[in-house]
């Protein structure tokens, strides 16, 4: 188990440093000089060389990629182009909107895709089953952010139970705060809770038909017992990786809903970013993003192995 | 015929056919403006009501089908394009460096969620309906190539390939004769379900401003452009939405029908 942990981890750190250059160079290439747009097209070249200097846009690429990784390294984000403050106390403000939201919209989808995923395979073939079944088709056509807007129309401006969009602050109370991310989540979570309902369904489907379920049964245990205490058990390895999985569909995926909702999240951030050519801010709140993808599914593999030992001798 | 199937080639054809008569006509010209007739729910004039600038709303639906359909083709042509002989390569190299290569490569791409892609590509190049194509293409690749070469490795393992083996076909050869026609089911019902994550993935690029920009007509834009009036003139919202959903249902559908028809084994076992 340490000699396949040790490998992942390698593969880790090789596939963060190259992300961290492909984001980089693809930033780099992008057209335009921040300091000259957030000068204007009079500025005075001393002025501009200045900026330049101060931003630290002057030293050759290669220096500001090694600066701006080992920044990163001690949390150290660099500086924003047009708030001037640091890139790192911004993403910390909005990480506490964009990860409850994401954490939220997660506990919903498991909170909804267990029972009907549960009670699909259970009544396998039947109306109860096709009915779930025909449901979680549905929820996996719907886009979040259409979802979202109906939730506003409904919940917001209809029967006035939540506010249509922005966000009360951690400071107003939790309640305050968390009823302001309830749309926001079941609007993420629905399609989550879709899929993960189907993986549940199929794989407590998997395990009924295998040879120990059988025994459960011939030992006097009913199909309601059998399926509590072995059934579950055994399906929830497949599930759980896929719940691993989501949580990074949920963190790129409120960028959107953040859209919707108008909350200052890191989703807003990025793209008030892109208007205002803060590069520094994309690139960071990028590699953040990739970092949490490339984190959750290194976890998602150690955890996996620890459950089922064949693993780790495939890779 | 499963019935999944059946609804689904109806409801994608539906979508299909609206795209290309839009090419011949449509009820009024998408993009004409008439304001004194704006905001109109459907009636018996606009089937699908008019819109804040008094633009036909069935037009734009037609011609929001094109944009819609030609970014997620296009992005899994690029996504099969790319990933189909990268999988094929690597399964066919097993284990060697360049099998790690490419898959190391692939799970780096996969860390990037298409919106991620899209952001990039947006920050660098500008926001555009083939920047989204990029940016979802990109996506797919590893997509393809991790499902070709799981399903091109238990080929491998086969028998008659191993006959082609002895006969002095190359690698090459018989990746390209013997296991792409093998896996070609797979692929097809892997493209539709592909298909449809595009739909979805360029209207959420489209509504957040990433995606076809005006006067291009797209069904994200539509919706974002309803954001702000969805109160009085909810059929804004609402008509966008349900094409969007009965275009990623249908083809959702075809794709579990066409993998059941396509599947021998499930076949037999159903007859």
């Amino acid at each position: 188990m340490l000699r396949y942990a040790l490998k992942r981890l390698l593969s880790l750190t090789l596939s963060l440093a190259i992300a961290s250059l492909v984001i980089f160079a693809v930033i780099e290439v992008a057209p335009g000089d921040p300091a000259s747009f957030m000068l204007g097209v009079n500025a005075q070249p001393d002025t501009l060389a200045a900026l330049r200097a101060e931003l630290g846009l002057d030293v050759p690429k290669t220096e500001r990629y090694l600066t701006w990784v080992g920044g990163m390294l001690t949390g150290d984000f660099g500086t924003s182009y047009t708030y001037r403050t640091p890139v790192s106390q911004m993403i910390a403000d909005r990480m506490w909107v964009s990860l409850p939201l994401a954490l939220y919209a997660l506990t919903l989808s498991t909170l909804i895709a267990f029972p009907a995923g549960i009670y699909a395979a259970s009544r396998r073939g039947k109306p109860g089953d096709i009915a779930v079944m025909g449901a979680t088709q549905l929820g996996v056509a719907v886009p979040n952010f259409w979802f979202a807007m109906m939730l506003v129309l409904i919940f917001a401006i209809n029967l006035r139970w939540f506010n249509a969009g922005g966000f009360a602050g951690w400071d107003k109370g939790f309640g305050a705060a968390m009823q302001s991310l309830t749309l926001p989540a079941i609007a993420l979570a629905l399609p989550q809770a879709a899929i993960l309902a189907r993986v549940m369904r199929s794989a407590l489907l998997d395990v009924l038909g295998e040879d120990f379920m059988r025994t459960a049964r011939a030992k006097g245990l009913s199909h309601r017992q059998a399926l509590w205490r072995h059934g579950l058990r055994n399906a929830l390895i497949p599930v759980l990786t896929i719940i691993g999985l989501q949580f990074s569909f949920l963190l790129a995926g409120s960028i959107i809903i953040e859209q919707v909702f108008y909350l200052p999240g890191l989703g807003r951030l990025v793209f008030q970013a892109i208007s205002s050519r803060d590069l520094i801010v994309v690139e960071s709140v990028v590699m953040l993003l990739v970092f949490a993808v490339i984190m959750v599914n290194f976890v998602v593999d150690l955890a996996y192995a620890a459950v089922d030992p064949r693993l780790r001798s495939r890779t | 015929m499963s019935r999944n199937l059946i609804l689904g080639t109806a409801l994608s054809s539906i979508v299909v056919l609206a795209a290309v008569v839009s090419f011949l006509w449509t009820p009024y010209d998408h993009a004409a403006l008439d304001i004194p007739n704006k905001l109109k729910p459907p009636n018996a004039t606009h089937w699908l009501g008019t819109d804040h600038f008094g633009r036909d709303m069935l037009s734009m639906i037609m011609v929001g089908a094109r944009t819609s359909i030609a970014v997620a083709l296009v992005a899994v042509g690029i996504g099969m394009a790319a990933g189909i002989p990268l999988g094929l390569t690597a399964a066919a190299r097993k284990g060697s460096w360049l099998d790690e290569l490419i898959m190391r490569g692939n799970d780096l791409v996969f860390a990037f969620p298409s919106l991620v892609i899209a952001i990039l590509i947006t920050a660098i190049f500008g926001a555009g309906a083939i920047n989204a194509i990029i940016a979802i293409g990109i996506f797919n690749i590893p997509v393809f190539a991790r499902i070709t070469r799981g399903a091109a490795l238990s080929l491998w393992e086969r028998e008659f390939i191993m006959a082609a083996r002895v006969a002095g076909k190359g690698t090459a050869r018989i990746s390209a004769e013997h296991i792409l026609p093998n896996i070609a089911n797979l692929l097809i019902v892997q493209g539709t379900i592909q298909f449809s994550l595009g739909i979805l993935a360029e209207a959420g690029l489209s509504y957040v401003g990433l995606g076809a920009q005006p006067p291009t007509p797209s069904w994200g834009r539509m919706l974002a452009d309803a954001q702000t009036m969805v109160s009085f003139a909810p059929h804004l919202a609402l008509i966008p939405g349900c094409a969007i959903i009965l275009t990623v249902l249908g083809l959702n559908l075809m794709g579990d029908g066409l993998r059941d028809w396509l599947d021998p084994r499930i076949r037999v076992a159903r007859t």
